[in-house]
């Protein structure tokens, strides 16, 4: 078994390494996802501009304070205080404001536009308001944005990368061939996740350290920890690739099936911007998919250097999915177009 | 005591919707010998070859391996040439070649096999760049790599030039002095009169004729054809008193004494200058049996 795993595998990729123009394109496309990103972030590392109100209700009342009604400052309500202290700590939110009860502002002790914010508020002529610090580094944009890139990446890698070539080997008949001998099912199928899942992962790892060296990355956790959530990722996307193309034999098709897959998981696994806040039927949705798994387990480590216990849940998901993804895609596999 | 057909095939039925490929059909192989399936396109040849090979479900009816159904011995033990093969991108002939063998557990020594199809020149070649010739040498050394009992052959050398499919011919008749059962399908009646020693003729999914090809041959035609230019037969053909028929730009007598029909043709003032007289063959058989030339 091991034997006719390993002879698949090592012919899947050869053929990967010579087909140059393949090759060049996927390293093509991470070198110009580092360069696109540090070009648009290169000096735009400022955290953005936001005041939050700790409110219950949706709707600010502007006429509660005069700093309220203040032009170009973006306010908007939180319920949550510690969640809301958190993000000031790390700057993505710039002051805190409760107007009921304690009466009280947070700012970020390091954050100039915390300063800023504060002067502001105190000459808006307002009643007066208790002062608590906070403290901790910013998160910029780019931090929380990056694991977001790089699952983007490594899910398109690991859709198309895997779903066109068994549409491909189906369609002309090579795994027809296949068929006539010995070989299982859940062999070859193995065979082709584990060696895109040699390439995704290069290609990550390449992307990750390209980036390092344009831009300083946010890193607070384990890299170990990291490649796991990738790993588990690419495994798990890689196998609802094959479950998408089990029986699919048009390379048209098999491209609608796998955008349906795959822009989902772009629009909805907060890869440019968080769930939060959002529609909860979508955010039921987001949970279906992988990448908010990979996403979500990938922010805790980089931003927040959470360990194991903290993204257990993600992994347990992750695993589960590429558990049943592979189950499934070794039931519903077929090995000819017509059979 | 009989021995036992190393295939039999019981009541083979495929049904497509709307469709009835494999009509009912039954034959039984004999260890060692060349097996032909004999048909037009279209006649459920390649259908039931498929299901012999199980790769294809049959709709009813079985297919028995030394009497029991297929298992997974039996896919260790057969070497499969699809009349159509695909190959991975990017991979030499010889890599081509070590990735089948190893998805075997029982192999053949890979040298000899190189040797057997004349491989040992395009072992370096990328599978993209060879000819047809040499590709259905590799599909026929992929299909020989586990040293199989059983050799399926799907139109080995449809699309070959004649000297390629001469070169495959003695390929096979290779195979055959190791005593592999061979099933060939073909619809080339030279190439299984050539190799096979048992064979069927298929039609709309059945069988309408099996043998040998010399008893079918000489089951169903005892005459032999004078073949002339259609230019040089200069006499009436209703006045001729043999039937003669035109095609292809010749005219072919079916007689049984040849020297009446020769006296014949001489008595009209026919130059024989450009006569060919030959024995019918499977090609012919097949027209008598269906009305129709074999090939489209």
């Amino acid at each position: 078994m091991i034997r006719r795993f390993l002879a698949i595998l090592h012919a899947r990729n050869m053929e990967f390494l010579r087909d140059r123009s393949s090759l060049s394109w996927n390293l093509l496309v991470p070198i110009l996802l580092v360069l696109g990103i540090a070009w648009i972030f290169w000096e735009d590392d400022r955290p953005l501009f936001k005041v939050a109100v700790l409110d219950q209700t949706e709707q600010i009342d502007r006429g509660a304070h005069p700093f309220l009604s203040t032009r170009h400052i973006q306010f908007y309500t939180v319920q949550h205080e510690q969640e809301a202290l958190q993000k000031v700590s790390r700057h993505q939110i710039d002051m805190l404001i409760r107007l009921d009860g304690t009466r009280t502002y947070w700012i970020n002790a390091d954050s100039p536009k915390g300063y800023i914010l504060e002067k502001m508020l105190l000459g808006s002529g307002g009643a007066p308001l208790n002062k608590a610090a906070v403290s901790g580094s910013p998160v910029r944009y780019i931090d929380w944005l990056l694991p977001g890139i790089l699952g983007m990446n490594m899910m398109f890698s690991c859709l198309f990368g895997v779903g066109f070539v068994v549409v491909r080997y189906r369609k002309n008949g090579f795994l027809k061939r296949l068929n006539a001998t010995p070989l299982r099912a859940v062999e070859f199928l193995s065979a082709q996740i584990a060696s895109r899942l040699v390439i995704t992962l290069t290609s990550v790892v390449l992307v990750f350290w390209g980036m390092g060296v344009f831009l300083d990355i946010r890193m607070d956790g384990s890299y170990l920890l990291l490649f796991m959530v990738a790993a588990l990722g690419a495994i798990s996307i890689i196998a609802l690739a094959l479950v998408a193309t089990s029986r699919v034999s048009s390379e048209e098709l098999a491209s609608g099936l796998l955008n349906f897959l795959g822009w989902p998981m772009m629009l909805l696994s907060g890869v440019w911007f968080s769930m939060e806040g959002t529609n909860e039927f979508l955010q039921a949705i987001a949970q279906l998919l992988p990448l908010t798994h990979v996403l979500e387990a990938a922010r805790a480590i980089m931003i927040d250097g959470y360990g194991w216990a903290h993204i257990a849940e993600n992994v347990m998901v992750l695993v589960a999915m590429g558990a049943v993804f592979m189950g499934l895609g070794a039931v519903w596999f077929k090995w000819r177009v017509d059979s | 005591m009989t021995q036992l057909p190393i295939l039999d095939v019981r009541d083979l039925q495929k049904r497509y919707p709307g469709v009835v490929a494999v009509d009912g059909v039954s034959f039984s192989i004999a260890e060692g010998t060349c097996f032909g399936l004999l048909g037009p396109n279209g006649a459920g040849k390649t259908t039931t070859v498929e299901i012999m090979e199980g790769i294809t479900e049959a709709t009813a009816g079985e297919v028995r391996y030394r009497g029991a159904p297929h298992d997974r011995r039996f896919r260790e033990e057969i070497g499969i040439q699809f009349q159509t093969t695909a190959l991975q991108d990017f991979l030499t002939v010889k890599e081509t070649l070590e990735l089948f063998h190893r998805l075997y557990e029982h192999t053949a020594n890979l040298n000899e096999i190189v040797e057997v199809c004349a491989l040992e020149e395009l072992l370096t070649r990328d599978n993209r760049k060879l000819s047809g010739g040499q590709r259905q040498r590799l599909l026929l050394a992929l299909a020989l790599l586990n040293d199989p009992k059983v050799l399926f052959l799907d139109e080995p050398t449809t699309g070959l030039d004649p000297q390629s499919r001469r070169n495959f011919w003695q390929l096979v008749e290779r195979i055959k002095q190791q005593k592999k059962t061979i099933v060939l399908t073909t619809h080339y009646m030279e190439e299984a009169y050539r190799l096979c020693d048992e064979i069927i003729i298929m039609d709309h999914g059945k069988i309408i004729a099996e043998g040998s090809p010399a008893e079918l041959l000489a089951e169903h035609f005892d005459e032999t054809i004078l073949q002339l230019p259609v230019e040089d037969f200069t006499a009436p053909v209703d006045r001729f008193p043999f039937t003669v028929l035109q095609g292809n730009g010749c005219v072919e007598i079916s007689i049984r004494d040849v020297d009446e029909a020769i006296k014949q043709l001489q008595q009209h003032g026919i130059s024989l200058q450009r006569l060919e007289i030959r024995p019918r063959t499977l090609d012919d058989l097949f027209l008598e049996l269906t009305g129709k030339e074999l090939r489209p």
